[in-house]
Order: structure tokens, then sequence, then C-alpha cells
């Protein structure tokens, strides 16, 4: 579009007169950034910025529905409910009145990827900004048709009333293209005093059909005529495909068609257990090339920084007046580690007529179509892209690649729905691991015991490698016409990415942070929750406790020393005092206490975890007994899902922190299935855990599905050095490391 | 062709001896509470009840299931008629993604089944079969517990919210 369409439209509102909206039809397209401006205003909030008419948000049919629409995904994280609690809340409507329609090419905005804990903040902040002027337009005109000032009318349930108690369903009242207007930069929000909807506890939309055997994920999906695909990876990274006879594979029972292009190998077949049996047929018949070329897994540490690197200073600064006495230094890792969804990924595709329609539980339906679309060498125009629920998936799991997979089958044989699910060793093999992270921190403490300068380099590849481009994609990578991998990029800051939380939120007076950006992955990698938060954070806050015992001062004492925020500190506080912390105390025998603190990325929720850990004295086996969270999120929508995020991530954080690393030879991934790659167990679940939330009645959402991964981790691996007295500092801290240190 | 016995009703079965149960119950029976998550009996989102006991459906195969009687997640109850183990996960709000929770769900009923008053131990031994990737395991021992309660109580909707 070369130049800005402007119209003018008219709306007489009584009371104000006339009131003119004018807008640009280029603002219709979230990408269109750079088209001229007449009168550069302020923005509105959140993702209304990007995509600001009023009827990308909120829809009133005229019998009175209403929907709300986002560009956000549902993973399991619930923000579906707090997004119809938000837009209930500001349009005066009942919960239960509400539909929520989630990421789709065809209908919602383009949000992007459903990531960093930004759903609520930026989608649910377009969403209650956009319901509440929309309940000012249907004020405006009930207004207009009474003949009353606004001011005079109040909303109810779906109606505009007046004082004489004539009233108006929202239904009554939209007309065709009423809502079809820019967002204004403000809105009149509620009060929060007065709300109803939000801020309570609702129970979760989604979980009832659940629990009952409903059709909740794509893996449910039965398209009229839908056959199954599986697909043969390779079995290493970078393998070629030699040799492959097809003809047997072909004549077994139900088998519909073998697809190969390249190193891409799949089968489909009429039912879903023959294709398995055919996919087992045709990874015998197929003869691979491999070449040995991962590096040793048992020296990451020294892998990692030997690799060449593009280092950044991202804080510097100094006071010479302070200078320190004593100096500590420490370095930590953390190894490859897996997404490990419980339900392998899984898309449906369908090719009717030159459009290629795709059911895939990606995290950014955008990205997907356009990476598809250059795949297929198709118009993005003709690629449609619907989320529906997959398993968990906790950042850039094989969902895109699936979704790859299954239109790269489905272009195969037009007019008939594909369904592809990943096999459990391929997920494990071939997901993008959360990357491999080395740190080294040094700091001195000066006369008084506090932190006088403060040193943190940090190691790492970027922490995305997502769609967008076709070669983020596994079949893109692998077929004939192979599109390479991007080349990556760090995660520029104040997010940031292998740098995330590298700069401390406590005040040093000295202070020095590096980000060594390795742009060379031996693995394939990508964004895994909290991205480098998780490493950084258990860095940052273990040497904390290092230090704090050196200042001989009491670790949440020693914290509050460093901190000036007052959130933060009322997050230490409450976790502090939910957990029972008494400076000095010893925990019982074999038996220590450990505290973790961090904002995510410095601007997102604030999450403080305190936590008991018992360590068998003869085994070194550790078991979290309890974790206590303190967590301030803003506004809080909805605690009890707030609630379920926070133990859901302490217990998470803490399967990584004792337990989990991929593991590799020189050639293949060998941590394939959950005995090679072990997580978490009914039988070390902790006793307790419990969450207490600072809510911030009309203070911003603040993203808090990541902000519990760090501290927990953190938690843990100080509560491990008090009970035993040894230091570790390579993750997973596991029941071997635990007794060798003990042993030692 | 066998036939087979699932939530009470006979089908006729048109598929390989050797095919596991759970392809029979989602593709032939295009039942969705059973799910595929490993195919290797690790992870127990594939449970359902066999006899009165869990098994995992993923790695049986249907030629061990003639004459018996297979209960699934839908034989238990539904949205509108919940059992006691529904309504306790939905009371609960026992689920993030919800893709291991029909499995929970039906070892745990096994559990309840056999064990009408099991300890916080009991509970967590029996689930040891099944893996979560949420960290819902809190509130998916609450909710085992409130079934518990749930199954002995006559006038159900006397007990209170379990817990925290």
């Amino acid at each position: 579009m070369n130049g800005p369409v402007v119209l003018d439209r008219r709306r007489v509102l009584a009371g104000s007169g006339a009131l003119i909206v004018s807008f640009t039809l280029s603002d219709a397209f979230g990408q269109d950034q750079n088209a001229p401006s007449a009168t550069p205003a302020p923005k509105p909030p959140g993702s209304l910025a990007t995509t600001p008419f009023l009827d990308s948000w909120i829809r009133v049919d005229a019998d009175g529905g209403v929907t709300a629409f986002t560009g956000k995904a549902e993973l399991g994280q619930g923000f579906k409910t707090a997004f119809q609690q938000i837009a209930a809340e500001e349009l005066d409507i009942s919960f239960q009145s509400l539909k929520v329609v989630t990421a789709d090419t065809a209908r919602t905005a383009n949000e992007g990827f459903t990531a960093g804990s930004n759903s609520v903040h930026l989608s649910g902040t377009a969403i209650q900004n956009a319901a509440a002027q929309v309940r000012a337009l249907l004020v405006a005109e009930a207004a207009r048709r009474l003949d009353l000032p606004a001011e005079n009318l109040r909303t109810e349930n779906g109606a505009v009333i007046a004082p004489d108690g004539r009233r108006f369903g929202y239904g009554d009242l939209v007309a065709s293209d009423m809502l079809h207007v820019q967002a204004q930069p403000t809105s009149k929000l509620k009060d929060p005093a007065t709300f109803k909807v939000m801020g309570q506890p609702v129970a979760r939309v989604d979980i009832p059909a659940k629990v009952t055997g409903g059709a909740a994920y794509v893996q449910d999906m039965r398209l009229p005529g839908m056959v199954h695909a599986r697909v043969v990876r390779p079995p290493s990274y970078g393998a070629q495909l030699t040799e492959c006879d097809v003809s047997a594979v072909e004549k077994l029972p139900g088998v519909v068609k073998v697809v190969r292009d390249g190193n891409f190998l799949a089968v489909v077949a009429k039912k879903e257990f023959q294709t398995i049996k055919a996919m087992a047929a045709l990874s015998a018949a197929a003869k691979w090339k491999e070449m040995p070329r991962l590096p040793n897994q048992h020296d990451l540490g020294r892998v990692l920084t030997s690799l060449p690197s593009q280092d950044k200073t991202i804080l510097q600064q100094s006071d010479p007046s302070v200078t320190g006495q004593k100096t500590l230094d420490a370095s930590y890792t953390r190894p490859y580690q897996a997404h490990g969804s419980i339900g392998p990924s899984c898309a449906v595709a369908q090719s009717i007529d030159g459009v290629m329609t795709v059911w895939t539980h990606t995290q950014g339906v955008y990205p997907d179509r356009q990476a598809i679309a250059e795949m297929l060498g198709m118009p993005p125009a003709n690629v449609r892209c619907i989320h529906v629920e997959g398993s968990g998936c906790y950042g850039h799991n094989g969902a895109d690649d699936a979704a790859a997979d299954a239109a790269l089958i489905a272009r195969e044989l037009p007019g008939v729905p594909i369904r592809v699910q990943w096999m459990r060793e391929q997920e494990h093999a071939w997901e993008p691991f959360g990357p491999a992270m080395v740190t080294r921190l040094k700091a001195s403490l000066d006369g008084n015991g506090a932190i006088a300068d403060w040193n943190f380099e940090v190691w790492s590849n970027t922490h995305s490698m997502r769609p967008g481009g076709a070669g983020a994609m596994l079949a893109a990578q692998h077929m004939s016409k192979a599109f390479a991998a991007p080349a990556p990029k760090p995660l520029p800051l104040p997010e940031g990415g292998g740098d995330r939380n590298a700069i401390p939120i406590y005040k040093f007076p000295n202070a020095h942070v590096v980000h060594h950006f390795i742009p060379a992955m031996p693995v394939r990698i990508s964004a895994l929750r909290s991205l480098g938060a998780y490493h950084n954070v258990f860095s940052t806050e273990s040497f904390m406790d290092e230090l704090a015992k050196v200042a001989g001062a009491d670790p949440v004492e020693f914290r509050l020393r460093h901190l000036d925020d007052p959130r933060g500190r009322e997050v230490i506080q409450k976790a502090a005092q939910g957990f029972g912390w008494q400076k000095g105390q010893k925990a019982p025998r074999n038996r220590g206490y450990g505290f973790g603190f961090a904002r995510y990325k410095n601007l997102a929720a604030y999450c403080a975890v305190a936590s008991e850990v018992e360590v068998n004295g003869e085994t070194g086996q550790p078991r979290l007994v309890r974790a206590v969270a303190a967590v301030d999120s803003g506004q809080v929508v909805n605690p009890d899902g707030l609630i379920n995020q926070i133990e859901g991530a302490i217990l998470q954080s803490m399967s990584w922190t004792l337990y989990e690393a991929v593991t590799f030879d020189d050639t293949r991934i060998t941590s394939i299935d959950w005995q090679t790659y072990p997580i978490l167990r009914f039988n070390s679940v902790p006793d307790i855990i419990d969450v207490h939330i600072l809510n911030r009645p009309g203070q911003p959402f603040l993203g808090s599905g990541e902000t519990g991964q760090g501290p927990a981790a953190a938690s843990i691996a100080n509560a491990i050095a008090n009970a035993t007295g040894k230091r570790l500092r390579d993750l997973p801290l596991t029941r071997k490391k635990i007794k060798d240190a003990i042993d030692a | 062709m066998m036939t087979l016995k699932v939530n009470g009703r006979d089908h006729q079965i048109d598929a390989d001896p050797d095919t596991p149960l759970l392809y029979v119950l989602r593709d032939d029976l295009e039942l969705n509470a059973a799910k595929f998550g490993c195919g290797l009996g690790q992870c127990g989102a594939c449970a359902v009840i066999v006899d009165g006991k869990a098994v995992l459906s993923c790695v049986t195969p249907l030629l061990l299931f003639q004459d018996k009687e297979v209960t699934t997640l839908e034989g238990l109850g539904s949205i509108e008629t919940p059992a006691p183990i529904q309504r306790a996960f939905m009371e609960e709000q026992a689920a993030q993604c919800g893709y291991c929770i029909a499995g929970m769900m039906m070892q745990a009923q096994a559990l309840l089944q056999r064990n009408p008053k099991p300890t916080d131990e009991e509970i967590r031994a029996a689930m040891e079969p099944n893996l979560c990737r949420c960290g819902t395991h809190m509130r998916i021992l609450r909710a085992v517990h409130r079934a518990a309660h749930l199954m002995q109580t006559a006038d159900a909707s006397t007990v209170q919210r379990s817990g925290r």
C-alpha cells in the first residue's frame, strides 16, 4: 500500500454533538507499521497499538451475542478464561454469555507468538480497553436514541438502562459497522473496587471437556475422510537418505501413499496403527549416511566458552569510591533441556482448491502461515492456520514442525485431511531444546558485608529459532528443495534471550554484565519457558547466597539489603513470612532451607520462593519437601489460575533442576523417551506448595507464566547447599552429584 | 472381527489382533479420553480400566481383551452428570494443559475402587506410573482425596473444598 486512504465516518452522539472518527485503512494491517500518519497520536495500550480496530477484539451480534477475539493461543495457561473475565467485566455482561475465539489467521489479530508471559499483558490489555470503549459506544448510541445524557445511563447484564427503566440490549444498539473504529489512546476503565468477575477465582472454561473425554485437542480432531500420517525422521542431525525401497511398504494394509521428498520421508495410511506399522517398515527400509558432529556432552562448559562469540557489555556502572575487600568467583552451567510435552506434536492439514488449512497447536499462527506458505511456494493468503490446543508446550517444541509435516504431506493428497502425530522418540530427539548455558560470576564484599562490585558473564546461543521463515521447520530443511535454517540472532533487551535477567535487579555500586552470544548451534535449540532467565536467575541467586554466607548474613536479609524496588521487597518479605523464615534458623538434620527471587525479565511479575529440601545422607537423593511462593503480577484476573501457574512453575523447575539433561553421543541424541530422559514423578512431589498473591488492583497486568522458573531453581539449589554444606553449580543437581559432593 | 465390551456396550471391531487397545478406542470407537503419550507404557496418558485394574492401553494388544470389560473416562460420567472423580477434578481445577489428566483420573479411579480410603502415601504410590509435565501434581493429589470423599458421601454437595 503506497499511501493511507483516509475515510471519515460520523457518529452523532447526544450530549457531545458529532463525533468524527477517522482512520486509515493501512492501520488495519499490523505489518504496515511504516505507513505515514498525518497525526502521530499516542498509541492505545497493549496489542491495540498494532491492531487498533475495536471489532478486531470485540464483536456484538444483533442477537446480543458477544465474542472476544485474541491472537494468542491457549496452551493450558488458562488465559482463555481470564480473557473471558476481562471482557465480561468491562462490557458488563455475564461471564457465561461471552465466547472467546483464539488464534486463527482468518479471524483474529496478528499477535505474533504466544510467548514470554506476554498474553495477558498485551492481549488481555487490548481486550480490556476495547471492551471498555465498546461499552462506551453502546452507551452513547443509547443516549442518542433516548435523547438523554450518557452519564445518566448505566449498563447491566448486556443492556443499557435508563433511569426510568427503559433498556436497550447491546444487540439492539449495535449497527453494522459501529464497532469498526479505531481505539482511542485511553479508555474509561472500571474502578477495580466495583469488579464482579475480574479478581474472582473463576473455574476454567476448558476443564469440563478435558475431564469428561470431550474433543479438546488437535489430537482429537476427526475430519470426514481423514487419514493418518507418520514421518520417518533421519536418525541424526544432517543425516542423508541414501537408499529407500518403498515398494514393500506401499503394499502394506491400509497404506495410501509413501511421500519422499529429499530427506523428508513419510507414510500415509487409513488407520492410525496401520500407519505406525508402515512407518516401522519404512524406517527399516531407509538407509542413511550420518555424520558425527555433536560435541562432548560431558564438557559443555568448555565447549560453549570456546565457540566463537559476539560479546556485548549490557551493563556497566562504576563508583570508584566503593571498593571490595573479599572477592568470590564461581561458574554455573546448564545442559540442554527438553520441553518434553506429554502429548507428542500433532497437526491436521487439508489442501482444497489451492488453499491449505492447517490445524495446529503452534504458538504463532501467523508466523507459521508465513513459513508454510514459503515452504510450499504458495501465497500466504492461501494458507490458513488455526490454533487448536495440544499438550502443554512450554515454549517452541515440535508443534510448528508437525504443522509443516502435515502441510507437506497434505499437498500430495489434495482434498484429503491428513493427521500427523509424532512418536515419542521423535519428540524427544527432534524438538528444539532449551539451550545449554554457562555463566561466570565474580563479586567483592566491602567491609560492611555489602556487595561492592558485581561481574556477570553469560555464554549462550539465541533462545528463539521460531518460524517466520520456512528454514525454521524440519520438513523444509529436509525436503529436496531444502531451506537452510535462518541465521540466529540474539533477542534484544530489555526482554533479552540468553541475557534475560542477566542484569541484576539488585543495586550494586559497581557492576559489569557481558553477554557472549554464540551463533554456532551444535544442537537444535529454541525457546524453552523463561529462556535464559532460568539459568541467569539460578546463577545470580545461588551466588547471592554464596556471598551472604561469606558476609555472615542471612540470605533473605542480604537480598533486602541490596534491593530498593518496594514491590520486590514486599514479595521477598511475603514469601519469607509465609515460609516461617527466621534469621539464623537451622534446619533439622539432612534438611536445608533456601531462597530465590527475581522479577521476570526485570519488567514482568515478581516471584520469590522459599523451600525446604531433604537430602538422603547415604544416597544423596534430594527431595523438595515444601515450597512457599509469593507473586506480584499486578492486577490479578483469575487468582486460582495464577496459583495454578506458579505451582506448576515450581514443580517443573524442580524437575529441570534435579533431574533433566538431554544426552547425546557424537552423532545421535540418546535421550529419546522417559527412561532415558527422566522427569519428576509422584514419589518426588512435595508435601506442600503454598502460593501467596500480592494483588495490585488497577495496576497493569504483569506476565506471570514464566516468573517462577528461576526463583524455584535457585531456592532448591540453595536449600541443598544449606542441607549439605556443599555448593553445586552444574545443573542438573542430581543424586549422584550430591552424593559425590557429600563424599568429597 | 472380534467383540470388545467398552463402557458397557459390545462393539464389533475390525482390526488386527496385535493392535494396541488405544488405537481401537481412538480410531474405531472415536473416544477421546485415552491419549497417545509415549506408546511405550512409560507415561500413563493412555490408562483405562479393565476388570477393575488400570491398564496402559498403548502397549496392550486387542487380543488380550476378549471377554473383558473396558472402561474409559467417557464411561464414568459426562459434563452433565459427572462422576465423583470428574467432579473432584473440576472442583479442584486439577488441570493445566490437561493432556495427562484422563489417564490420571483412570489410575485414581482404579485405586479408589479397590481402596476407597487411601492414605496420601497410597495415592502417590498408585499414581507413580503417570507423568504430568505442567506440574499439576498438588492439585491432582487434592482431587483424588476429594474424589474419595465424594464417593463416600451420600449428599456429595455438602463436601467442602479441600486443601489449601
